[in-house]
């Protein structure tokens, strides 16, 4: 079993530097969109974004779900969830339905709405990088160790360890870690997670399993469906002749 | 009719010619430009008019098809034959405009096959696609018989009508699993859907009030269709559909309020918001006053009352589909959605398309024949299937 890869943000200990987001744009060759870093948004040409809320810095991109709400909703199956943790998009599978950014719970995926062949696009974990061993970009390029990439439960150890450590520092809490079933990508903060505009309510099970609930009930639908259907057929055309005959033999 | 009256200008003629040019500079705009130029949607917005009007409505609106092959044929309730074939018309149509709302809407619709080799069974949206497909096809083989019999390719009628009965179940089923999974796909977005809709159930719910416009969708279509063709439908048959609309109207409301109470979510009927009163103005038109209407004899048994309350029903329902599809999502996604004229352009258009063919097949194939000269013919013909199943 391949040991799952994550990414650890800690945005107690980010200068808002833009760094990753520079990063992430020469690694993924992405347009630049925009002279400030800080003042970007996620798109089809921005995979990652630092975000000022007050004095606090955050960054956002792909949590690379444990149990993807994108995997699992799109029909023809353009997303998948890697062994080591990514979660890729196949724009050759893709019909363009959007319903992964539609169900996404942490609204990721992007559209490339102005092209006439348009792709969803959303950070891969520099997927080609650490399938050599090598980090991510983002990672690579943080002065300050505020990201960090490493084996899953090495840092999903360390964030724990952390909030232990420095019970002053840091709000009780791993975004990440249980959020929709959990994620490949944990964050640190040092006040509540809604303040730096993350959802807080998320629930801990993984969506998925809230159409599964309902998908797994058509081949009752189905079978009960047929079998109503046809014992109502046989009983009414039942009722019908002989009331027919009946009618008949009183003409008689 | 007159074989040269297709090219005398009406005006209504000339207002379908002005939708359907204006509709396909948008669909030519839509593909040269990109979603982007051509709709309001975003990034945070991607579903819109396309999803929530021309494939929730379309679907729901189609309804009337499966509903009344039900009780006409497996319940055997014959007596409302002459509705079937109209209905299942209007189904086709509403389908094949669903499959072209959903080439407009798509980002790569020249892959829309994929769906058929790149299997995801854990997808709503792929049980939807397969549901498209497949009943679209058995929407075709339910209407063939007209066609068949326009042609008098009697060899071929024979032989759908030995087959007819489980194409109908075939179709029924894939109707209750359609309909439902139209709802089964907001399932997944509990954190971004307004508390008022959002629900484990919402597939049981889209289920029943497709049922209830369903039959709706037949006492509007009966009306407007015997204006336009001076087809008599019988009144009392309108009437016992209603009887059934008002019953599901009555159920669905019931289940919806239960279900809100049991989730304890009646105190958002309470807080003042956009969404709240979206939610009263749906639950009004929709249900409060078509219930009413249908509970008192007098306008039961009026051909103008039953079509009015009936375009209440499709009102609702319509109001219904939207609040789910766009209004319940603005909220969290911080965005008010408003359609651009192209996607309001093109849905237009695909709705007129509709209703023109509609007109024309209905002038040119035994839609309604039955009624009159051809009643005894299909008395005849449904005999002969007795004697063929019976055997």
């Amino acid at each position: 079993m391949v040991k799952q890869k994550g990414i650890l943000y800690d945005s107690t200990l980010c200068v808002g530097c833009g760094e990753c987001y520079n990063a992430c744009k020469a690694q993924n060759k992405l347009a630049k969109t925009n002279s400030d870093p800080l003042r970007d948004h996620l798109s089809a040409e921005t995979y990652t974004v630092v975000e000022q809320h007050d004095d606090k810095y955050t960054r956002r991109m792909c949590m690379h779900c444990q149990k993807p709400t994108c995997v699992s909703v799109c029909p023809v199956g353009a997303f998948t969830k890697t062994e080591l943790g990514p979660v890729l998009y196949d724009a050759d599978k893709c019909i363009g339905c959007r319903y992964c950014m539609q169900a996404c719970p942490h609204r990721v995926p992007r559209y490339e709405w102005s092209k006439t062949n348009p792709r969803v696009r959303k950070c891969i974990m520099c997927y080609d990088k650490i399938k050599k061993g090598e980090g991510t970009a983002c990672s690579e390029a943080c002065p300050t160790g505020a990201t960090l990439f490493g084996d899953l439960e090495d840092l999903k150890a360390e964030a724990k360890k952390r909030l232990k450590e420095n019970p002053d520092t840091y709000y009780q809490h791993i975004y990440g870690l249980e959020e929709a079933g959990g994620s490949n990508v944990l964050i640190l903060s040092s006040v509540p997670f809604e303040k730096l505009g993350f959802a807080a309510n998320l629930p801990k099970e993984a969506l998925p399993n809230y159409t599964a609930r309902a998908l797994e009930k058509i081949p009752g639908v189905v079978g009960v469906g047929g079998a109503f259907l046809t014992g109502m057929y046989w009983l009414t055309n039942r009722k019908n002749k002989i009331a027919k005959e009946k009618q008949q033999e009183g003409n008689k | 009719m007159k074989t040269g009256s297709i090219f005398k200008l009406t005006f209504w003629k000339a207002v379908a010619v002005i939708i359907i040019a204006a509709g396909l500079y948008s669909v030519v705009f839509r593909f040269s430009r990109g979603l982007g130029a051509a709709t309001n949607l975003n990034d945070v917005f991607p579903w819109g008019l396309w999803i929530g009007f021309d494939i929730l409505c379309g679907v729901g609106l189609a309804a009337g098809g499966f509903t009344i092959c039900a009780v006409t044929h497996i319940f055997n309730i014959k007596k409302f034959e002459p509705l079937t074939r109209p209905s299942i018309l209007t189904a086709f149509l509403g389908y094949l405009l669903v499959i072209f709302g959903l080439l407009a809407d798509l980002g790569k619709p020249w892959n829309i096959w994929h769906a058929i080799i790149m299997w995801n069974t854990h997808s709503v949206m792929f049980e939807v696609a397969w549901c498209v497909m497949l009943y679209t096809t058995v929407l075709f083989l339910e209407f063939a018989p007209v066609i068949l019999e326009r042609f008098k390719l009697n060899k071929l009628l024979m032989i759908m009508r030995k087959v007819s009965i489980p194409i109908m179940m075939l179709g029924i089923l894939l109707s209750t699993l359609h309909q439902s999974s139209l709802g089964s796909l907001f399932l997944i977005v509990p954190t971004k859907m307004h508390p008022l809709w959002y629900s484990p159930i919402l597939p049981v719910y889209f289920y029943m009030s497709a049922i209830a416009t369903g039959f709706a969708m037949v006492i509007f279509e009966s009306y407007t269709s015997a204006r336009a063709f001076n087809h008599g439908i019988k009144l009392n048959l309108l009437s016992s559909i209603a009887k059934i609309t008002f019953v599901m109207l009555i159920l669905t409301a019931a289940v919806r309020f239960i279900d809100l109470a049991i989730l304890n979510k009646l105190n958002y009927l309470l807080i003042s918001s956009s969404e709240t009163y979206m939610f009263y103005l749906e639950l009004f038109i929709g249900t409060v006053i078509p219930v009413y209407l249908l509970s008192q004899k007098k306008f039961r048994e009026s051909r103008k009352w039953l079509y009015i309350s009936a375009l209440f029903v499709i009102g609702g329902f319509l109001l219904n589909r939207v609040n789910v599809s766009i209004t319940s999502l603005t909220g969290s996604a911080n965005y008010n959605y408003f359609p651009s004229v192209y996607e309001i352009s093109i849905t237009m258009m695909l709705v007129t398309v509709g209703m023109v063919a509609f007109k024309l097949i209905t002038q040119n194939f035994p839609v309604f024949e039955e009624l009159h000269e051809g009643e005894s013919e299909e008395s005849e013909a449904v005999h002969g299937r007795e004697a063929i199943l019976s055997e």
